[in-house]
C-alpha cells in the first residue's frame, strides 16, 4: 500500500495553503508529518483523505489516481485531535458505524468491532455513550473505529494532543503496535519533535506549507537538509549563528573560534551559517565541549532531570540544555562550552554543506 | 450550626407577589366564576362542577376541540419538516446568511391581527391578488367566505407562512453548531446524505426542534387573533376554533360561568398535550 502526491497544492481565496508538494508514503511504518501549528499537516492530511479539493497536481494510492474520487470512496480512516464520536450511539455504534455503512454482515460486525474493542480496551464500556468515558476512552473509541474499518489508509491528527501527559505516554507507545501489520498507511501529524522520535518510520518535516526534508526519522534528525528543518525538528529550539570560515578555522563573532573537521574543513572560505543543536551547548567544559561562550542568562528552567537556560552573546539568542540540575543565576554571565563536532554548516542558501 | 429563621421568606416574597398578580390572582378569578352562575349585579350562585360536566359533554365543544386538533396537527406536519428542509438548504457561511435570516423573521415580526387582514384581502375573490388569479385567471372557484375547504386552505397556509420561520429559524442554530469534524467523520465514515441527516443533523437538532415543537404546538393550539381577523370562524362554524368558541361564549353570549370552565378545560388540555410532547420527546435523554 502506497500513497503518492505529486506536485499537490491547496489554494484558499489567494493564499496557497500547500506549496507544492510531492511525497511517497508507506506502509510498514509510521509516516510522521511534523511541523508547528499552521504549517500545513492538517491541510494535507484533508487533501489526501478527499475532504478539501486539490488546487494542482495528482493523488494515487497504489498507482490509481485517486484525485477526483470522493472521500467516502477513498476507503480511509481520520482521527481528530477532538474526539469526534457520534454523541447519541453507544462505543460499540460508533465502531460499527463505518461497517454498517458499508453494509457487513452483522456477524462480521459483531468480530472486528470487539477484536478492535479488546485491543484498546474498550470492552466495558462498549453499551456507554461517548459522554459517559473520559476522554482516553473516547480517542480510544475513534482510535477503534479507525483500526475495525481496515481502511487503506489511517491520518491521525495530533490524536493526542488533548489527552493528559499520563494518557498520552501510554497511548503514544501502544500506537505503533496497533497498526503493525494491518497493511495500512500510517501518517500520524504532530508538533513534537519528540514524539516523532519515538514513533519511528519515516519523518516528512512541514514548514509555511511545504516539505522541507522528508526520511527515516533518525536521519533527518541528524542530518538537517536545511537550516529549517534543522529548526523545525528540534525542541527547545535549534542555536543558530552566523559564522566565517578561513583556512580551517570557524569564526563565531569576534572572539569565538575552532577548528574545523572532516567535510566541513574542505569547505571554500567564506560565511556560512552554524546550527547546534541545546543538548550540545553545555555549562561545563569536557574533551567534546571545549569551545567557550560567554552569555548572559535570560531565562532558566529546570527541570527534575535537565536544566536549560537561554543566554544572549553578541546578537544571538541560545539555549543550553544539560543533564542533572545546574544552578544558573538570571542576569548574569556564564560561561557555557559547545561541541563543534555536532555543528551542522549551511551555505548562504540556506542547504547544508557539512 | 445551622439556625433557623424564617428570613428566607423575605427573599421569596418579591417573586410571590409578581407570580400572585400575574398569574394566580386572575387563574383563581377564572376558577371562581367556573363553578358559580352570575346574572350581574354581583350576585353568584353555587353551582359546583355543573358547567364542567355541561362542556364536556357539549357537542359544541367537542367539535371546537375537533378543528384546534385538526388544525394544530396539519401545521405541524407542515412546518416541522418544511422548516427543517429551509434550514439544510440554506447557507452556512458567506454574505448571503444575513440576508437568508432577515427575510426569514420579516413574516415574525409582522403584527397578528394584520397578518389576518392581508390574507384577507389577499384572497378576496374580487380585488385580492391571489383570489382575484385563482378566480378569474386560472377559473378556480375559490372563496373562503362561502367554502370551508377553501377557509381551512387559506388558514393553514397562512400560519405555515407566518410561522414556519420559527421553524426554521430554531433549526438553522442547531444546524450551524454542528462543527465540520462530524461531517468530515460521516464522509470518512462513507456515510451517505440521508445518514448523515439521520445519524448527525437530526441528533444534534433534538433539543432545539423540541423547543420549536413545543412552541408551535402552544401557539397554534391558543391561536385566536388572526383566524378571527381572516374567517371570524366561518363559514359557519366551520372554522370556529378553540379559543374563537370561547370568546363567543364569554363575550358573544355573556355566559361567564361556562366560558369559564371551559377555559380551565382548555388550559388543561394545553398544558397535559405539551407535558405528553415534552417527556416523550427527551425520554431517550434520561435514561
Amino acid at each position: 500500500m502506497t500513497i503518492e502526491l505529486r506536485n499537490v497544492t491547496k489554494r484558499v481565496g489567494a493564499n496557497l495553503h500547500i506549496k507544492e508538494t510531492s511525497l511517497t508514503l508507506e506502509t510498514g511504518h509510521f509516516n510522521v508529518l511534523l511541523g508547528e501549528t499552521g504549517s500545513g499537516k492538517t491541510s494535507l492530511i484533508k487533501l489526501m483523505a478527499g475532504l478539501d479539493p486539490l488546487a494542482s497536481g495528482q493523488i494515487l494510492m497504489d498507482g490509481q489516481d485517486i484525485s477526483k474520487l470522493n472521500t467516502q470512496k477513498r476507503n480511509i480512516s481520520l482521527v481528530h485531535q477532538f474526539f469526534i464520536n457520534y454523541p447519541h450511539m453507544t462505543v460499540f455504534e460508533n465502531i460499527a458505524s463505518p461497517l454498517k455503512v458499508a453494509g457487513m454482515a452483522k456477524s462480521e460486525i459483531q468480530g472486528r468491532v470487539e477484536e478492535a474493542a479488546d485491543i484498546l480496551q474498550l470492552r466495558p464500556m462498549l453499551h456507554r455513550r461517548p459522554h459517559e468515558l473520559s476522554g482516553g476512552q473516547q480517542q480510544r473509541t475513534a482510535l477503534a473505529r479507525a483500526i475495525a474499518k481496515e481502511s487503506r489508509a489511517v491520518f491521525l491528527d495530533e490524536p493526542l494532543a488533548n489527552l493528559d501527559y499520563k494518557l498520552r505516554e501510554e497511548l503514544r507507545d501502544q500506537l505503533p503496535e496497533l497498526f503493525a501489520g494491518r497493511g495500512a498507511v500510517v501518517v500520524y501529524a504532530t508538533s513534537e519533535p519528540e514524539e516523532a522520535l519515538l514513533l519511528g518510520g519515516m519523518t516528512a518535516l512541514m514548514h509555511d506549507g511545504h516539505v522541507t526534508q522528508f526520511g527515516p526519522t533518525a536521519e533527518i534528525y541528524r542530518k538537517p537538509a536545511n537550516v529549517i528543518s534543522a529548526d523545525v525538528f528540534s525542541d527547545p529550539p535549534i542555536n543558530i549563528g552566523q559564522i566565517t570560515k578561513q583556512g580551517t578555522e570557524a569564526k563565531l563573532g569576534d572572539l569565538i573560534r575552532w577548528q574545523l573537521e572532516g567535510e566541513a574543513a574542505t569547505l571554500p572560505d567564506g560565511p556560512y551559517t552554524v546550527a547546534i543543536r541545546p543538548n550540545r551547548v553545555l555549562p561545563r567544559r569536557s574533551e567534546s565541549a571545549n569551545v567557550r561562550l560567554i552569555g548572559r542568562v535570560l531565562v532558566t528552567e529546570l527541570s527534575g532531570s535537565e536544566s536549560s537556560a537561554h543566554f544572549s552573546f553578541g546578537n544571538d539568542n541560545w539555549v543550553s540544555l544539560s543533564a542533572g540540575v545546574f544552578p544558573f543565576r538570571v542576569g548574569e554571565e556564564h560561561e557555557f562550552f559547545m561541541e563543534p563536532a555536532h555543528c551542522h554548516y549551511f551555505g548562504s542558501d540556506g542547504n547544508r554543506v557539512a | 450550626m445551622k439556625t433557623e429563621n424564617q428570613r428566607a421568606w423575605l427573599l421569596v416574597l418579591p417573586v410571590l407577589v409578581l407570580v400572585a398578580f400575574n398569574a394566580l390572582i386572575p387563574m383563581m378569578t377564572v376558577v371562581n366564576y367556573s363553578v358559580q352562575e352570575t346574572f350581574g349585579d354581583n350576585l353568584f350562585f353555587w353551582q359546583g362542577l355543573d358547567w364542567y360536566e355541561q362542556i364536556l359533554r357539549s357537542e359544541r365543544f367537542h367539535a371546537a376541540l375537533g378543528r384546534q386538533f385538526l388544525f394544530t396537527g396539519l401545521i405541524l406536519v407542515i412546518e416541522v419538516p418544511l422548516g427543517i428542509a429551509i434550514a439544510l438548504s440554506m447557507p452556512r457561511q458567506g454574505l448571503w446568511v444575513p440576508v437568508c435570516l432577515v427575510l426569514m423573521a420579516l413574516p415574525m415580526l409582522i403584527p397578528w391581527n394584520v397578518v389576518g387582514a392581508m390574507w384577507n384581502i389577499f384572497t378576496l375573490p374580487d380585488i385580492g391578488l391571489l383570489g382575484y388569479f385563482l378566480n378569474h385567471t386560472l377559473g378556480i372557484n375559490y372563496d373562503m367566505t362561502q367554502d370551508p375547504l377553501a377557509a381551512w386552505i387559506t388558514i393553514v397556509t397562512m400560519d405555515v407562512w407566518h410561522w414556519t420561520s420559527l421553524v426554521v429559524l430554531l433549526a438553522y442554530a442547531g444546524l450551524v453548531s454542528i462543527p465540520d469534524a462530524y461531517y468530515q467523520a460521516a464522509k470518512i465514515d462513507g456515510a451517505s446524505n440521508w445518514a448523515v441527516f439521520r445519524f448527525i443533523q437530526l441528533p444534534k437538532m433534538k433539543t432545539v426542534l423540541t423547543i420549536a415543537i413545543l412552541l408551535r404546538f402552544m401557539d397554534s393550539f391558543n391561536i385566536y387573533t388572526e383566524p378571527f381577523v381572516l374567517t371570524g370562524g366561518g363559514p359557519g362554524n366551520s372554522t370556529t376554533l378553540l379559543s374563537i368558541d370561547l370568546v363567543k361564549m364569554a363575550l358573544g353570549q355573556f355566559d361567564l360561568g361556562p366560558a369559564a370552565a371551559m377555559s380551565l378545560i382548555y388550559f388543561a388540555i394545553t398544558l397535559g398535550v405539551s407535558w405528553l410532547f415534552y417527556t416523550l420527546m427527551t425520554k431517550d435523554d434520561l435514561n
